[in-house]
C-alpha cells in the first residue's frame, strides 16, 4: 500500500507511475485511505466526546458536594442555582464541627478499623498458610466449607450474629464503649474471601523455598513470618486498605449493635447528625455537604496514595470491605 | 510477585548444585561430607530422576505429615470465628424463621410454624392485622431496582470500557476518574444525590422542572433518583473488570474484522461481547446479588424507609430485615431466608443460561 516503494521485479516502473483503483467503486486506494483516516479521526473525536461527557457526569456529584459545602444557606436554596459559590463560606467547615462530632466518630472508626484489621490479618495469614502449605487430612473438606460460606449473602448472618453478640452481653441498655467496640470488632475478625485470596498468593510462592527453609532447620512458624508474609506483602496491604475502607463505609451493623450515638462510626454519625442551622432551625445543606466532604476526603487521600493496591485488590476481590 | 519469581529462580539455582553433587556420588549418605566439608541433606530430586535409587528422600514428607495437629492450630482462630459468625448464624437464621413466638432475649419459642413466611407474604395476620409492607413495598421495590439497574449499569459500563480501551490519550487519567465513585462513602454520596435532586436542587434547575424527587415524592418518582444513584455507584467496579477483560482479548480478531471491513457495532456485538462473556457473566451474577441486597442507597438518599415520615414505600427486602430484626425477629429471619432462596434461584438460572452462551 505504501506507494513510495519501488515495485519489486519490474525495473523502470516506480510507484508514482501506478495508480491502484478498486474495480467496483472506482475509487483509488488513496481516496479510500483518506476516507478511512477521516472516519478514524471522527470516531476518535466521538469516543472522546461521549467518554468526556460521561466522565463529567460521574465527577459532577463530587463537584457539587464541594461547592455546596462552601455556599451560604441562602445561595443553596435560591431558585437560581449557581455553579460556583458567590461567597466562599469556609466557616461552614467550622460550624459543622458543632453539629457533627467528627472527632469522636473518627476515633471510633479508627479503633474499630485497626482491631478488626489486625484480627483479620492474624486469622487470614494463619489459615491461608495452613491451606496453602501444610498437608493434613480434611484440608479440602474444610476449605470447601469455607468457600461455601462465601456464596451466602451476609444479611442471612446479621440476625443470628445480633443475637449471639447480645448473648455475650455486649448489647443492652448499660452498654459501655468497650462493649460497643467489641460488638463492632469481633464478628469481623475473619473474612473467608481474604483467606482464599491469600491462599492463592501463598501457593504461588515456590515450594523449594519451603524445603530450603526446612533444610536450614527453620520451623513452619518462622518460615511463615520470615518468608511467606514478606513475599505476600502486596496482597496483605490490599487487604488492610480494603478492610479499612469497609469499616469506614460500614453503616448497618454499628447502627444495630450500638445503643448510644457516641459509640457509632463515621457513616452513622454523618447520617444521624441533624446539621441544623442554629439561626433558622432548618437543615443547612452547606453544613451537611461540609460533613460529607470531611467523610469523603480521607478515602480520596487513601486512594491517591494506594491507588495501585486498591485497584489491584478490588479487581480480584470484587467486594467492598 | 516479581520478588517471588526472582527468589524462586535463585532458590532453584542453589538447589541445582547439590543435585550435581549427588550425581557424582551415587553412594552418598546424608550427613557430613568429608570431601567438601559441608553438611548435606537432600531436599529435591527433581533434577535427577534417573538416579532415584542412589539415595533416599528423607525428612521432608515426614515433616509435613508429622505437623498434622499443628495445621489445625494454624486453622483454629479462623475456624472458630467462621463457625461462630458464619456457619452457626446461617443455620440458626433458617431455624428462627420457622419458630413461633420467638423471643431473642430469652430464646423462648412456642413451637415450629410456617406462619412467619405466611406473615411476610401477607397470607396470615398478626393479632388480626395483616403485614403488608413486605408484599407491597419490599418485594416490588427490590425487583424494580434489580431489573432496572443491573442491565442499565452493565451496558453503560461495557460501552465506557470499550471506549476507554480504544483511546490513547488520557486513558489512565480517565480510568481513574471512572473509578472514583468506588472509593466513596455510600451514605455520604447518597446525601449528595439527595441535595442534587432536592426540589430547589440543580437537577430541577437544569431541566426547568419542579418535581419532588426525594422529600414528599411519590414512590415511582423517588425510584428514579434511587436507580440513578445505584447505577452511578455500581459503574466503577464493572468498568474495572471489563477493562481487564478487554485487555486480554487477542488483537488478531480485530485485525481480521478490519480486513473484512466489518462495521464497528458488528465488531462489538460479534467479537467483543462473545469474547467478554466470562466477565459479563461474572458481573451480571455479582451485581444481581448486590442489587437484591440494596440498602445503603435508600438510607443515604431518603434517611429512612420512605419519602416522608411514617412512609414505608421505599422498603427493600434487606431494609425490611434490618427494620424488623429486634421487634419481630422471626419475620426478619423469614424475609432473609426468602431473599436467600431468590438469590439462589436467580444464580442457578444464570448459570444454566451461561452454559449455552458463555465461551471460555
Amino acid at each position: 500500500m505504501n506507494n513510495t516503494k519501488k515495485y519489486g521485479n519490474f525495473p523502470g516502473i516506480r510507484s508514482a507511475d501506478i495508480t491502484l483503483s478498486i474495480s467496483e467503486s472506482g475509487r483509488t486506494v488513496d481516496a479510500i485511505q483518506r476516507q478511512e483516516k477521516v472516519g478514524h479521526i471522527l470516531s476518535t473525536i466521538l469516543t472522546y466526546l461521549i467518554i468526556g461527557v460521561l466522565a463529567v457526569l460521574v465527577v459532577f456529584p463530587f463537584y457539587w458536594m464541594i461547592i455546596t459545602s462552601l455556599k451560604t444557606n441562602e445561595e443553596v436554596i435560591q431558585s437560581n442555582q449557581t455553579f460556583f459559590p458567590s461567597i466562599v463560606m469556609w466557616s461552614n467547615y467550622i460550624y459543622v464541627f458543632s453539629a457533627f462530632k467528627f472527632g469522636t466518630y473518627l476515633w471510633n472508626t479508627i479503633v474499630v478499623a485497626f482491631f478488626s484489621t489486625l484480627g483479620t490479618l492474624i486469622t487470614t495469614v494463619l489459615a491461608g498458610f495452613a491451606f496453602a502449605r501444610l498437608e493434613f487430612k480434611g484440608r479440602e473438606a474444610v476449605f470447601l466449607v469455607f468457600l461455601m460460606t462465601m456464596m451466602i449473602p451476609g444479611e442471612m448472618m446479621v440476625i443470628s450474629n445480633y443475637i449471639t453478640v447480645a448473648s455475650f452481653g455486649w448489647i443492652g441498655s448499660g452498654q459501655t464503649l468497650t462493649q460497643a467496640y467489641l460488638a463492632m470488632i469481633v464478628p469481623f475478625m475473619v473474612s473467608v474471601f481474604y483467606i482464599y485470596l491469600l491462599r492463592q498468593n501463598f501457593k504461588q510462592i515456590p515450594n523449594e523455598l519451603y524445603l530450603a527453609a526446612k533444610v536450614d532447620g527453620k520451623s513452619d512458624w518462622a518460615f511463615l513470618w520470615k518468608v511467606m508474609v514478606p513475599l505476600a506483602a502486596p496482597t496483605l496491604i490490599s487487604i488492610c486498605i480494603l478492610k479499612f475502607m469497609g469499616t469506614w463505609n460500614s453503616y448497618v451493623w454499628p447502627n444495630l449493635v450500638t445503643k448510644s450515638a457516641d459509640f457509632r462510626l463515621i457513616s452513622n454519625g454523618l447520617r444521624g447528625s441533624a446539621f441544623v442551622d442554629v439561626e433558622t432551625g432548618n437543615v443547612s445543606y452547606g453544613y451537611q455537604m461540609a460533613g460529607t466532604v470531611l467523610v469523603t476526603v480521607p478515602l480520596f487521600l487513601l486512594f491517591v496514595i494506594f491507588r495501585k493496591y486498591i485497584m489491584h485488590g478490588v479487581g480480584r476481590a470484587g467486594i467492598k470491605g | 510477585m516479581e520478588q517471588a519469581k526472582s527468589s524462586s529462580r535463585s532458590a532453584a539455582a542453589s538447589l541445582a548444585a547439590p543435585n550435581d553433587f549427588f550425581m557424582e556420588r551415587p553412594d552418598y549418605q546424608e550427613g557430613y561430607d568429608e570431601k567438601s566439608k559441608t553438611v548435606v541433606r537432600l531436599v529435591s530430586n527433581r533434577h535427577s530422576r534417573k538416579n532415584k535409587k542412589a539415595y533416599k528422600v528423607t525428612n521432608i514428607e515426614d515433616v509435613a505429615s508429622k505437623n498434622n495437629w499443628k495445621a489445625w492450630l494454624y486453622l483454629a482462630p479462623a475456624i472458630i470465628a467462621v463457625v461462630i459468625f458464619l456457619v452457626y448464624p446461617l443455620i440458626n437464621t433458617i431455624f428462627i424463621s420457622f419458630l413461633d413466638n420467638y423471643n431473642y432475649t430469652t430464646g423462648s419459642f412456642s413451637g415450629l410454624t410456617l406462619s412467619n413466611f405466611g406473615m411476610i407474604l401477607g397470607l396470615t395476620t398478626y393479632n388480626g392485622v395483616p403485614e403488608t409492607n413486605f408484599v407491597n413495598y419490599a418485594i416490588p421495590n427490590t425487583f424494580i431496582i434489580v431489573f432496572v439497574t443491573v442491565p442499565l449499569s452493565t451496558i453503560i459500563a461495557l460501552l465506557i470500557s470499550v471506549g476507554l480501551n480504544s483511546i490513547k490519550w488520557f486513558q489512565k487519567f480517565l480510568q481513574t476518574v471512572f473509578f472514583l465513585p468506588y472509593v466513596t462513602n455510600a451514605i455520604a454520596v447518597g446525601m449528595v444525590f439527595s441535595v442534587l435532586f432536592d426540589q430547589q436542587g440543580v437537577v430541577n434547575f437544569l431541566f426547568h422542572t419542579d418535581t419532588k424527587w426525594i422529600y414528599g415524592a411519590t414512590r415511582w418518582t423517588a425510584m428514579i433518583p434511587l436507580c440513578i444513584y445505584i447505577v452511578w455507584s455500581s459503574l466503577p467496579f464493572k468498568i474495572l473488570i471489563f477493562l481487564s477483560g478487554l485487555q486480554g482479548i487477542d488483537k488478531q480478531y480485530y485485525q481480521a474484522a478490519k480486513i473484512d471491513a466489518a462495521p464497528s457495532w458488528k465488531v462489538l456485538w460479534k467479537i467483543t461481547v462473545p469474547l467478554m462473556s466470562p466477565q459479563i457473566l461474572y458481573i451480571v451474577i455479582t451485581s444481581f446479588i448486590g442489587a437484591f441486597k440494596e440498602y445503603t442507597a435508600v438510607v443515604g438518599l431518603f434517611n429512612g424507609p420512605g419519602t416522608t415520615n411514617g412512609d414505608y414505600s421505599m422498603y427493600t427486602i434487606v431494609y425490611y430485615v434490618y427494620d424488623y430484626l429486634s421487634s419481630h425477629t422471626s419475620w426478619a429471619a423469614a424475609a432473609a431466608v426468602f431473599l436467600f432462596v431468590i438469590i439462589l434461584v436467580f444464580t442457578a438460572i444464570q448459570m444454566q443460561v451461561s452454559k449455552k452462551r458463555v465461551h471460555y
